[in-house]
């Protein structure tokens, strides 16, 4: 997902020399290609990330199209007040291409772990947060993002994840795809979340428990027009987010049908991060293990909502 | 230094905003107030009528809690109608405690969290550069404020892409919020950290026009380095109880006996 990321914007940068590429202190030879190809568009600044938020704020104020990457932990954290005040404030198209969504950098310990990032940025206005699910729709989603008005922050999974995405699918910033039609129960998702609720809807169609997948790769603006038409459909929804449990997509997913749909509240049960730091290294997957954040998991709550056990 | 008639004209407008709105950043605007006068009168390249004109020089007030100095210079260049300086903090105002983009015609962007005007800067001057735009970048920051670490960042980033249409005026009133920078956070040896950075840097004099001029025709022809110019001034420069007090850094609810004092400093006639 982050190289067909970075070779998108290298393809759009071509075609639009307002693209511009600002990195940190990446990885040795990352787009060297573009460098060399495209020297104006390729910036790597250091450790310095608030200024360079900051920065690629100016860039944005004189019509530059700015992509910052860098490890989503030291977007969301360390740079909060410069995201809000030069980048949201001032409403301007800068992208933020973060690294390691989630749990994806697990065995380096919990300051690497973006556990708390979409929570941390849901918090302000003018923000739309994505976190797609497989390289096609990274692609797809990089394309779209150039001419997406605000701030964005773009949460990249691990690579290498599972494609669920057709080509043709109509991929579209704020609303919501239907992986999977519902029928008596619904899992909601985002990221590679996605993979794992479909997992589990093999696991319970195997059972005649035919649930569908809602896949939120935007999470903000959530959009509420699908959850109104497919929520009240079905029996039972759980979220399933690599994310703590307090501000991400569950909450997004709650305080909307808090304000919206209250009659639609009791069907709704979350998986996620319980509100903790990392206690232990491991992988991606043992780590989500840990956290009962996985296919079975899923299925099982799934089972235990509609009484079916 | 004695401050003349027009220095004290533009500290009238800043006390009128700050009797409307029954506060402000009293000190931290009046030590600005000549370096805002030397750009705005004879440096800076702008069209009030046309805030956006493309080949504009930018002015980034990073320090943005010494707005209320530069709302008197906009509002004297006519970027606004004098009378909005009568609306200062109130609810519909376009003038608030600290400026604000997209609201107020002539400024920048939006600021008062420190540190976020040279970062900023450095993007608008990159900017010009890959376009091979000619318009100057100033920055202006406190000194306090270069306690933050965001600075020194872009510092860095200035020197390193040869930023020389960047120029960081560096108001250093020697006194930040609760006292002495050479108590809170010494600063010092300030010229040698900015030269180490990588900068040309010029001092002057704050509240000297000609000094102030001086360095900016070194930082216009200056071929191949952002430029730093350290203003020496005086933290409530033109009334004499907030000179150099730190009590002064920012005054609500002032009574009339202080006002009277003012006017009296700044030899008022009548307000206007």
């Amino acid at each position: 997902m982050r190289k067909t990321s970075l070779t998108t914007i290298h393809n759009i940068a071509r075609k639009n020399d307002k693209v511009i590429f600002i990195g940190s202190d990446l990885g040795a030879g990352l787009l060297d290609d573009m460098k060399k190809e495209l020297p104006k568009q390729f910036l790597m600044e250091g450790v310095s990330e608030q200024s360079i938020i900051g920065m690629s704020a100016g860039l944005a104020m004189e019509g530059f199209i700015p992509y910052v990457n860098t490890i989503a932990t030291f977007i969301t954290r360390r740079c909060f007040e410069q995201i809000a005040i030069d980048l949201c404030l001032h409403n301007l198209p800068v992208k933020l291409l973060a690294n390691g969504g989630g749990a994806v950098y697990a065995p380096l310990g919990p300051t690497h772990l973006a556990i708390d990032d979409i929570g941390i940025l849901r918090t302000l206005p003018n923000m739309t947060i994505v976190a797609p699910c497989d390289a096609v729709e990274i692609n797809k989603l990089i394309i779209e993002s150039i001419l997406w008005p605000s701030p964005m922050y773009i949460r990249l999974g691990k690579g290498g994840d599972e494609i669920i995405t057709n080509d043709d699918v109509d991929f579209k910033i704020g609303k919501a795809l239907i992986k999977k039609e519902p029928h008596i129960g619904l899992f909601v998702t985002t990221g590679v979340m996605t993979q794992v609720a479909l997992e589990a809807c093999k696991i319970l169609d195997k059972e005649n428990i035919i649930c569908g997948v809602m896949h939120m790769h935007t999470i903000k603006p959530i959009d509420g027009n699908s959850i109104k038409k497919y929520f009240p459909k079905v029996e039972s929804v759980i979220t399933i987010e690599e994310h703590s449990l307090i501000g991400g997509l569950g909450s997004a997913v709650l305080e909307f049908c808090s304000n919206e749909l209250p009659q639609e509240l009791h069907k709704i049960s979350r998986i996620g991060i319980p509100d903790k730091f990392a206690d232990q290294y491991g992988s991606q997957k043992t780590l989500l293990d840990h956290w009962n954040i996985n296919s079975n998991e899923a299925s099982n709550k799934m089972r235990k909502k509609l009484k079916l056990n | 230094m004695k401050i003349d008639e027009r220095s004290k004209y533009l500290r009238k407008l800043i006390i009128k905003m700050v009797e409307v709105g029954n506060r402000g950043h009293i000190g931290s605007a009046m030590s600005l107030v000549e370096i805002l006068r030397v750009l705005y009168d004879d440096f800076l390249s702008f069209r009030a009528n046309v805030p956006n004109w493309p080949d504009r020089d930018r002015l980034i007030l990073s320090k943005g809690h010494g707005c209320l100095a530069l709302f008197s210079i906009l509002a004297d260049k006519e970027f606004f109608d004098k009378k909005e300086l009568s609306t200062f903090c109130q609810p519909k105002s376009i003038l608030g405690g600290h400026p604000e983009y997209g609201k107020v015609p002539g400024i920048e962007a939006s600021t008062g969290a420190l540190g976020h005007g040279l970062p900023i800067g450095v993007g608008v001057a990159l900017a010009a550069k890959i376009q091979n735009k000619n318009h100057k970048i100033i920055v202006i920051t406190g000194d306090g404020e270069l306690n933050e670490g965001s600075n020194w960042e872009a510092s860095m980033t200035a020197s390193k892409h040869k930023l020389n249409n960047l120029c960081l005026m560096i108001d250093y009133n020697k006194i930040q919020s609760y006292g002495k920078t050479s108590e809170v956070l010494e600063l010092e040896p300030l010229n040698d950290k900015l030269k180490s950075f990588g900068y040309q840097v010029l001092e002057a004099d704050g509240h000297n026009l000609d000094q102030i001029q001086s360095c900016l025709y070194n930082f216009k022809h200056c071929k191949e380095k952002p430029t730093a110019i350290i203003c020496h001034t005086v933290k409530g420069k033109g009334i004499s109880m907030a000179e150099n007090n730190p009590y002064w850094h920012h005054k609500s609810n002032l009574k009339e006996s202080d006002y009277e004092e003012i006017y009296a400093c700044l030899k008022f006639e009548t307000l206007i």
